[in-house]
């Protein structure tokens, strides 16, 4: 019987054949990723009440990335519970203030094609751009999850979306994304399996396929997969660990899929998403030139080394408008030290930004948040209401490229014609 | 179960339940915050045993568990909605929260009374003499609600390990 990729993992992971949509099973975790947020200070007391430990230690990767830096006795006392609960279970896995752990958990080798993960995080679908079966959970049920290494999972229909021919200039996976909640909504994957899909796809790069992968939780669902190549064991190469055989690792051509949608990359525009939804997106032309305050490239979504680049490309021998701060918040150290390297990281300082720490930082609320009034465009996933700071704040999320070329214009403008003039001999 | 509802519109997200900037503070004190961005008299006039009411893809955002803790916390005894957030779903299930899919309610007001049974999934709205179906829960969760959510359950389960266990070593 054809199988997706989605049900090939979940057979794996439950030990069976095969399996079917719908049915319930209980699946064995070949990886659990934890942060300081929801992890040790979350799950420690639960496995304390069950008087239990942790089912393999080497199964589980511990991440501090949300209350990074400490910035007072709670965040001080958190980091402390953190770095404890590592030693105490003998979690050699432990990365501290190395960057957002959806992008330091591929980074280290640590996600291989074809295996079953969850992560205490809900941005954990990113493990799908590498065709890993990987969804966030609370962290109860993480407690579970460390107690048990099993969880239950409803094996989902899979949902396919392609992308033929290639992006234009200037269009990245960030605006694949934005367009796609505003076609089918933030419930548009309905908690089923999205699987990427088309020459476009194909052509991205790791961390291209990541973002479109880690805003899957965006569009609603339970996992955003994208079958591993060529490009895929060349990234785990790098990262000093070995993919594995791939050949298995995609989805039959006559597995059923509960619904293909194509879409023309060539078409496709660069997307921005207006206060305070994702959904609520639409092509570039399409929005008005809002004056901004704040231009923030940051977060898992938006400050991998592929994201700094996108801005360094548009600001090259360009400064930022007087009146906007842009904030800069590289996702990973890993990611900042390369992007210092090759210069990356001297563009985007000469031309008026203010480097943050290698964490959520204002992305997930915790850190520096924005005034009353404040208006922002982003490079991150969410612009929920409040979520980055004071609930009278208007967040906006665009690509790299839109957020770095409306810094330097002070109002929401279309990158395109900043590149094109930009790469005139 | 019988409770007052509380309705909501489509995508009730979890920095509305359980906002970011509150997420330090104990649960007593974060949940005083929930869904005030919405509703800021919500929190005010909720009471044990209430029911809330939403439509598509309550509880979407982040993985913050503390988003269904609070309504637990504020009592709340069940939440129907036309569609949940994946996570959220799995959260309010493992803090033995009920959780109804039900894409189908129409006309169900605030102050409402409704009567819902999670195992057959059906909900009577009182006071408009109406009835809705809500998909079922399968038996092991709500094995899992009974016990009072995952924490229990498997403390049930690791105690009845342990007990087999010492029942095995014994001569």
């Amino acid at each position: 019987m054809a199988m997706n990729l989605a049900e090939k993992i979940l057979a794996k992971a439950a030990g069976r054949a095969r399996v079917s949509p719908g049915e319930i099973l209980t699946c064995c975790v070949d990886l659990a990723m934890i942060h300081d947020s929801g992890g040790p200070r979350r799950v420690g007391p639960i496995l304390k009440r069950w008087d239990v430990g942790i089912f393999d230690p080497s199964r589980v990767v511990l991440i501090s990335d949300h209350y990074v830096p400490a910035i007072d006795d709670e965040t001080r006392r958190i980091a402390d519970i953190t770095r404890r609960f590592a030693t105490e279970h003998k979690i050699s896995n432990f990365h501290e203030a190395e960057g957002i752990c959806h992008v330091v958990l591929p980074e280290r080798g640590h996600l291989k094609p074809g295996m079953f993960a969850v992560g205490g995080d809900s941005h954990s679908p990113t493990g799908g751009a590498f065709g890993v079966y990987m969804f966030g959970i609370g962290a109860t049920e993480m407690a579970g999850v460390l107690a048990t290494g099993e969880i239950w999972v409803r094996v989902p229909q899979t949902i396919e979306i392609s992308f033929d021919n290639a992006f234009g200039p200037g269009v990245v996976a960030k605006d694949v994304m934005l367009f796609l909640c505003g076609q089918l909504g933030m419930d548009g994957g309905r908690s089923e399996a999205v699987q990427f899909s088309g020459s476009a796809i194909r052509a991205l790069s790791m961390q291209e396929r990541m973002t479109l992968s880690n805003m899957t939780a965006e569009l609603g669902g339970q996992v955003g997969l994208i079958e591993p190549d060529a490009t895929t064991a060349a990234y785990i190469h790098a990262a000093g660990a070995d993919a594995g055989p791939l050949d298995h690792w995609k989805s039959d051509a006559d597995a059923v899929r509960a619904a293909h949608y194509t879409y023309d990359a060539a078409a496709l525009a660069p997307h921005v998403a207006a206060p305070h939804s994702p959904a609520n997106s639409a092509p570039i032309g399409d929005m008005d030139a809002v004056k901004i305050d704040v231009a923030y490239i940051g977060a898992c979504t938006g400050a991998k080394l592929v994201d700094l680049r996108m801005a360094a490309e548009v600001l090259k021998g360009r400064k930022i408008a007087s009146h906007v701060s842009l904030m800069v918040a590289p996702a990973s150290r890993r990611d900042q030290d390369a992007a210092a390297r090759e210069g990356t990281l001297q563009i985007l300082v000469e031309a008026g930004a203010k480097l943050y720490p290698n964490a959520c930082g204002i992305c997930a609320g915790y850190g520096g948040t924005l005034d009353d009034d404040v208006t922002c465009l982003s490079s991150t996933a969410r612009n929920f209401k409040g979520r980055m700071g004071a609930a009278s704040s208007r967040v906006y999320l665009g690509s790299p490229y839109t957020v770095a070329a409306s810094a330097v214009a002070g109002h929401i403008v279309d990158p395109r014609p900043m590149l094109a003039e930009g790469k005139r001999p | 179960m019988r409770g007052r509802a509380f309705v909501f519109g489509d995508g009730i997200d979890t920095d509305a339940l359980a906002p970011g900037i509150f997420m330090k503070l104990p649960i007593a004190e974060l949940a005083r915050h929930c869904l005030e961005s919405v509703d800021s008299t919500f929190v005010q006039n909720v009471k044990p045993g209430d029911i809330l009411v939403g439509g598509l893809n309550f509880g979407v955002g982040s993985s913050r568990e503390q988003a269904a803790e609070a309504l637990k916390e504020l009592g709340i005894a069940c939440v129907i909605a036309r569609s949940f957030g994946n996570i959220f779903y799995r959260n309010a299930l493992n803090f033995g929260l009920p959780v109804l899919v039900c894409p189908t309610w129409s006309g169900i007001q605030n102050g409402d009374v409704l009567d819902v049974d999670p195992r057959s999934g059906l909900i009577e709205n009182l006071a408009q003499k109406t009835g809705f179906s809500a998909q079922p829960l399968p038996d092991f969760l709500l094995e899992m609600i009974d016990n009072g959510g995952l924490v229990p359950h498997l403390e049930k389960r690791f105690a009845r390990e342990r007990q087999n266990m010492t029942g095995k070593t014994e001569p």
